[in-house]
C-alpha cells in the first residue's frame, strides 16, 4: 500500500473554522461599529453589520475577540510547535511573480497538499494582518492600560486606521480566497474531512 | 452583575437573533433573555472583570498641548443640545448617599474652595472619535475621603440634573486623574457641557463622563447606569 498523509491535519481545521466564525463576527459587528463614527466618506450596508446598534455591535466584538485571539494563539502554537509553518516558506519573490502569471492566465496547476507561491504569499499576509488587527483592536480598546500598543502604531487615532485598512486587507484575502474555492471547489471537502495525499 | 432590566438591549441585541433563528425568547421578560443575550451579558461580565486586573492606577492617561485642545468642544448626549438641562449654579447643591459619613450637601463655591486642578486630557467617545480638552476640578478621590466615603465600597455612582445616570469602580475612582470638574478652559463648565459639575475621568469612556452630577453615592450594590443597562459595556475602561 503507497504512504499517505493528511492534508490539513485536524488542528488546522479545526482552528480554520472556528476563525471563520470570529471573523465573520468581528468584522460584521465591526462594520456596524465603524458606522458610529465613520473614518471615510461611506459607511457599511446595515444588512451586512451585525448587532443591529451599536451598543450590541460592541458586545459582539468585545465577546468573539476572545474566540478570535484564544484561537489564534492555538493557531500558532500549533504551528510553531509541530513545524507546520514550513509550509509557507521559502517564498521567494521570483517564485510569486511567476506563479502570479500563471493564475492568471489560468494555467497556475493545483497541487493537493502543496502550497504555491502566491497562496504561501497570501497565507503569510493574512496571518500579518491577523496580528496587526489584534495589536491595534488592543491600542484602541486600551489606549491607556496598553498605552505601548497605542504608542507603538502613532495614537489612538491613527491605531483606528490601522484597525481599519488590516480589517480592508483581511476582507480583500476572504474575497480571494473564497473566489479560488469556487473556482477549485475540491479544496474545500480536505478542509473539513482532512483530506489524504499520497507521499 | 445584578440582574437588571435590560430589555431595550435584548430587543436590539435579537436584530442578530432574528436572523439566526435564536430568538424565541419572551422579548418583554427580562427575566428570561434568550441564548444570545446570555452569552453576551456573561462576555461583557467577564471583560467587566478583565479590565478590573488590568486597570493599573499608576497608567495615566495621555495628557496633551494647549494647542491640540478641540475648541469649540463636540456635544455628546441621548438628547439635542437644545435640551440640555440648565442648573443654577448659586441654588445648585450636589447631594451625597450611600456609605458615606458626612452626607452635607456641597455647594458650587465649596466645590470650588477645595484643591483645584487642571487636566489637559482626552476624551473618547464609545462610537469611536475622540476630542481634548482641558477640564479643571478637584480630585474625586480626595473630595470621597474628605467626607467619610467607605473606599472598600465597589461603586460610586451618579444621577444627573437630565435624568442620566452611571457608575465607575471604587479603584478608577481613586486613581489620580478623576476629577469633579467645575471648569472648561479655565471658565466655568456650560450646561451642555455639565454645568455645574460633571465627572472627568480620562481613564473610561465618555459616556461614563456623567454631566450636570446633583448625586453622588457611595455603595456595594451594582448601580448601572444609562447605557450599561441598555448594553453598553460597564466597565469600559480606556
Amino acid at each position: 500500500m503507497p504512504k499517505s498523509r493528511v492534508i490539513h491535519p485536524w488542528p488546522v481545521r479545526l482552528t480554520h473554522w472556528l476563525n471563520a466564525i470570529a471573523i465573520i463576527m468581528m468584522i460584521g459587528s465591526g462594520w456596524e461599529i465603524y458606522n458610529a463614527s465613520p473614518l471615510f466618506g461611506f459607511t457599511f450596508p446595515p444588512l451586512l453589520t451585525i448587532g443591529g446598534w451599536l451598543g450590541a455591535a460592541i458586545a459582539w466584538h468585545l465577546a468573539c475577540m476572545w474566540l478570535l485571539v484564544v484561537n489564534g494563539i492555538l493557531f500558532f502554537g500549533w504551528t510553531g510547535l509541530s513545524g507546520h509553518y514550513k509550509k509557507f516558506f521559502p517564498v521567494s519573490p521570483r517564485a510569486v511573480a511567476a506563479d502570479l502569471r500563471a493564475a492568471f492566465t489560468f494555467r497556475l496547476r493545483h497541487e493537493r497538499g502543496v502550497y504555491n507561491a502566491v497562496q504561501k504569499l497570501l497565507y503569510i499576509g493574512v496571518l500579518l494582518a491577523g496580528v496587526i488587527i489584534v495589536i491595534s483592536g488592543l491600542a484602541i480598546w486600551k489606549p491607556v492600560q496598553l498605552w505601548f500598543f497605542s504608542d507603538l502604531l502613532g495614537g489612538y487615532v491613527v491605531s483606528r486606521y490601522v484597525h481599519f485598512f488590516a480589517m480592508a486587507a483581511i476582507a480583500g484575502f476572504i474575497v480571494i480566497h473564497v473566489l479560488l474555492v469556487l473556482l477549485v471547489p475540491k479544496t474545500l471537502p480536505p478542509m473539513i474531512t482532512g483530506g489524504r495525499i499520497e507521499t | 452583575m445584578s440582574p437588571i432590566d435590560r430589555r431595550n438591549f435584548m430587543l436590539r441585541a435579537l436584530a442578530l437573533g432574528a436572523t439566526t433563528s435564536l430568538g424565541a425568547c419572551n422579548y418583554e421578560d427580562p427575566q428570561h433573555p434568550d441564548l444570545a443575550d446570555n452569552f453576551l451579558h456573561a462576555m461583557s461580565a467577564w471583560n467587566d472583570r478583565v479590565q478590573a486586573v488590568l486597570f493599573n492606577p499608576n497608567a495615566l492617561a495621555p495628557t496633551f498641548r494647549p494647542d491640540q485642545i478641540t475648541n469649540p468642544p463636540r456635544f455628546n448626549a441621548f438628547y439635542d443640545i437644545s435640551q440640555a438641562p440648565v442648573v443654577d449654579p448659586a441654588t445648585f447643591k450636589l447631594t451625597l448617599g450611600g456609605q458615606i459619613q458626612d452626607k452635607t450637601p456641597w455647594t458650587l463655591g465649596q466645590l470650588n474652595a477645595l484643591p483645584q486642578e487642571q487636566q489637559i486630557t482626552r476624551l473618547i467617545c464609545v462610537e469611536g472619535w475622540r476630542v481634548i480638552g482641558q477640564w479643571g476640578g478637584t480630585r474625586l478621590g480626595d473630595f470621597l475621603r474628605r467626607v467619610g466615603a467607605d473606599t472598600r465600597c465597589k461603586y460610586v455612582s451618579f444621577q444627573c440634573a437630565d435624568g442620566y445616570y452611571s457608575s465607575i469602580d471604587m479603584a478608577s475612582a481613586l486613581a489620580p486623574q478623576t476629577i469633579l470638574a467645575t471648569s472648561f478652559l479655565g471658565a466655568p463648565l456650560t450646561p451642555a457641557f455639565g454645568a455645574p459639575v460633571r465627572l472627568r475621568i480620562p481613564t473610561k469612556l465618555g459616556f461614563k463622563n456623567p454631566k450636570s452630577v446633583v448625586q453622588l453615592a457611595v455603595t456595594n450594590v451594582y448601580p448601572g447606569g444609562y447605557w450599561e443597562d441598555q448594553g453598553y459595556n460597564w466597565f469600559s475602561g480606556s
